[in-house]
């Protein structure tokens, strides 16, 4: 009776894992599998998992190069309308537009907005900051951000089946397989 | 036994040591390094010298607010020398902020991964210098309350900062500088805070570190651009990192006075900045792990390293010193030359002979392995060296100021118990900053200490394991 209730809450089922070779190959297993929507949680980046994943398409880079091209032109543009059009000072005949003295404040800004643009770029694809996820119910999940390893295929997933689901991750070496509730 | 400790000793001398003490899990690292930042108390050492920081600090606060009482006039600096102590100490402290990003940015790009064990120190060391080096240009203004008047904003004043001014590139470079480097730090810093908010037992603890940690779950698709995003950064922060030196180096280069306008300037900066930032490295690295017991994650290794990198930029400033004065030789310029006997044996040679003893003659002890070896001799180089560049910043700013052209117009510059002052003071401020990060946050970086563990996953599988989780062994590059 509890599950029945409880099922229309699930966010997903999460396997847990103690090394991370095993997420790695239950991962890869679970793609195989069919399975698409799921994440794994680990205490430190591994390069395998997102791919295992199939995760490809990472758009951060076009959103700094963006942040950078608007930085360097917004920055020259400042220099450039306030010394030669709102302001233009003539100091000895010198020429108004002396680009190569804009070219250090062009270089500063472009890395600020650049580097701005990777940070916030980054939180905002990774939908951060968010104070509470429902995988945050899973117990031992503290330890994912100290040496344990987790797999969560999600509910959302058309070929998710609680009970299927959960033995098939069951099956991958898991040290434990729970529910997640949402 | 004689035999046996012989043996000891050869093999610390020539044997790789790892990165990281054998014996170490992820679950012993991150107790380890996480455990300093959530004790209920910290040790007394902390307290003595928490309590040294600020009470120097609060000497920066009666100093300044001093200063803005009465103005400028307090310090020693007049006319012919109207930069001393403010702008000796920016640069100086700037200077010391650049180990921190070479360290994080560089050698990431280089992967060289014994980067790992001192970076997030090495950026906090760079977020507080640069906060000490902001500090004096804003209080040298005379009026520092008018600061904002550096920012173009439009004002009823009608006008804009003068955009060919070095001194405006300053502005900018500094203060991209200060930005980046706090970005770069926490964005570091978010998977250590979710380890902290897992992990604190009080719920204030929890409260704070979650709020900082900003939901940080691990997800290994959040990681992946996390990793791209820190990858965008260290990029960004090299070119940065040069120019911002540089800039600094523009305010002397592109003015005329002998002394100052050399073309070897920018790369002779940047290589002294290097050079001082990592000795200020070694100075906090060589007590922390002494006192926290992290001799297993900041490991001779580690120290080494650092001393080749001062040892090579120590000579690379060596050749700035040389190239300075055969410049000034065989340009046939009198104001040049005068310059160099000036510096050599005129009213502040004490200052030149001891920057050159402490820069160039005691650093070449750095080519013996047994010097490189030892623990207190590197913290005592340390020490000279910080020295070293202290003065070499003196020399190039107060030394081309008090006897320029014309002799009817030369003088002395005599530091006040105020130059003294805002000095110590703001040591007083980089070292209270300091302790305040040791005792809050990780010194460690732990989610990269757990990628170079030697034995990532104890088990065999199918598939290639990629080469981040190679057992790292030193001479041996890893593959890409």
């Amino acid at each position: 009776m509890a599950t029945g209730d409880r099922r229309p809450a699930l966010y997903g089922v999460m396997a847990e894992f103690d090394n991370p070779d095993a997420v790695i190959a239950a991962t890869r297993r679970a793609y195989e599998e069919g399975y698409r929507k799921m994440d794994a949680y680990t205490p430190y980046p591994i390069e395998e998992l997102s791919e295992a994943l199939g995760y490809h398409r990472n758009r951060l880079p076009l959103v700094v190069l963006i942040g950078g091209l608007l930085g360097a032109i917004g920055g020259y543009w400042l220099l450039y309308w306030t010394s030669v059009i709102d302001y233009p000072i003539n100091v000895g005949g010198r020429p108004y537009h002396s680009w190569p003295s804009f070219i250090p404040i062009t270089f500063e800004t472009t890395v600020l907005v650049a580097a701005l643009s990777a940070v916030l770029g980054m939180l905002a694809l990774n939908g951060l900051p968010m104070p509470n996820h429902p995988v945050f119910n899973t117990p031992n999940f503290e330890l994912a951000t100290r040496d344990r390893f987790f797999l969560c295929i999600e509910a959302a997933d058309p070929r998710f089946d609680h009970d299927a689901t959960a033995n098939f991750l069951r099956s991958l070496n898991a040290r434990e397989v729970t529910d997640v509730e949402s | 036994m004689p035999n046996a400790r012989k043996i000891d000793e050869e093999q610390m001398l020539y044997t790789p040591t790892p990165l990281i003490a054998p014996g170490h899990t992820y679950a012993s690292v991150t107790d380890k390094i996480s455990s300093i930042a959530l004790a209920r108390r910290p040790p007394l050492g902390w307290f003595a010298g928490a309590a040294l920081g600020f009470a120097l600090t609060i000497l920066l606060l009666a100093s300044v607010a001093y200063l803005i009482a009465k103005g400028t006039g307090i310090w020693g600096i007049n006319i012919p020398v109207a930069w001393a102590f403010g702008i000796t100490n920016f640069v100086w402290w700037i200077g010391i902020g650049h180990a921190g990003t070479l360290i994080s940015a560089i050698l990431l790009l280089l992967r060289q991964k014994w980067r790992t064990s001192i970076n997030r120190f090495a950026e906090a060391m760079t977020l507080f210098a640069v906060a000490c080096a902001g500090l004096y240009p804003l209080i040298h203004l005379g009026r520092p309350w008018l600061a904002y008047w550096l920012a173009p904003y439009p004002n009823s004043m009608a006008i804009w900062p003068n955009f060919r001014s070095p001194l405006v590139w300053d502005v900018f470079a500094v203060s991209t500088y200060a930005t980046v480097s706090l970005l770069f730090w926490f964005i570091g810093l978010i998977p250590d805070l979710a380890t902290l908010r897992d992990r604190s037992r009080s719920r204030a603890g929890r409260i704070i570190y979650g709020m900082l940690a900003m939901g940080w779950r691990g997800s290994a698709i959040h990681w992946q651009r996390y990793e791209t995003a820190t990858l965008l950064l260290a990029g960004l922060a090299t070119p940065l990192v040069v120019s911002v030196h540089t800039v600094v180096s523009f305010d002397f280069a592109v003015s005329v006075l002998p002394g100052w306008h050399a073309t070897i300037f920018p790369p002779y900066f940047v290589a002294g900045a290097i050079y001082s930032g990592f000795a200020m490295v070694m100075t906090i690295a060589i007590p922390l792990r002494k006192f926290y017991g992290l001799e297993d994650f900041i490991t001779m290794r580690h120290l080494r390293n650092m001393a080749k990198v001062m040892l090579a930029t120590g000579l690379i400033v060596g050749y700035g010193y040389l190239t300075e004065a055969f410049m000034a030789v065989y340009s046939g310029n009198k104001y040049e030359r005068f310059m160099v006997v000036n510096r050599l044996f005129g009213p502040y040679a004490p200052a030149y002979w001891a920057l050159l003893i402490s820069n160039i003659i005691i650093p070449q002890a750095l080519w013996f392995r047994r010097v490189r070896n030892s623990v207190p001799a590197l913290f005592a180089l340390s020490l000279v060296i910080n020295v070293g560049m202290w003065l070499e910043r003196f020399v190039i700013i107060v030394l081309s100021l008090h006897r320029d052209f014309l002799p009817s117009s030369w003088g002395m510059f005599r530091p006040t118990f105020w130059d003294w002052s805002t000095y110590l003071g703001s040591i007083g401020l980089f070292v209270a900053l300091l302790f305040l990060f040791i005792r809050f946050l990780p010194m460690i970086s732990i989610f990269e200490i757990r990628t170079i563990l030697p034995k990532a996953g104890a088990t065999e599988v199918e598939g290639e394991r990629s080469p981040s989780w190679r057992p790292e062994t030193e001479g041996r590059p890893s593959t890409a």
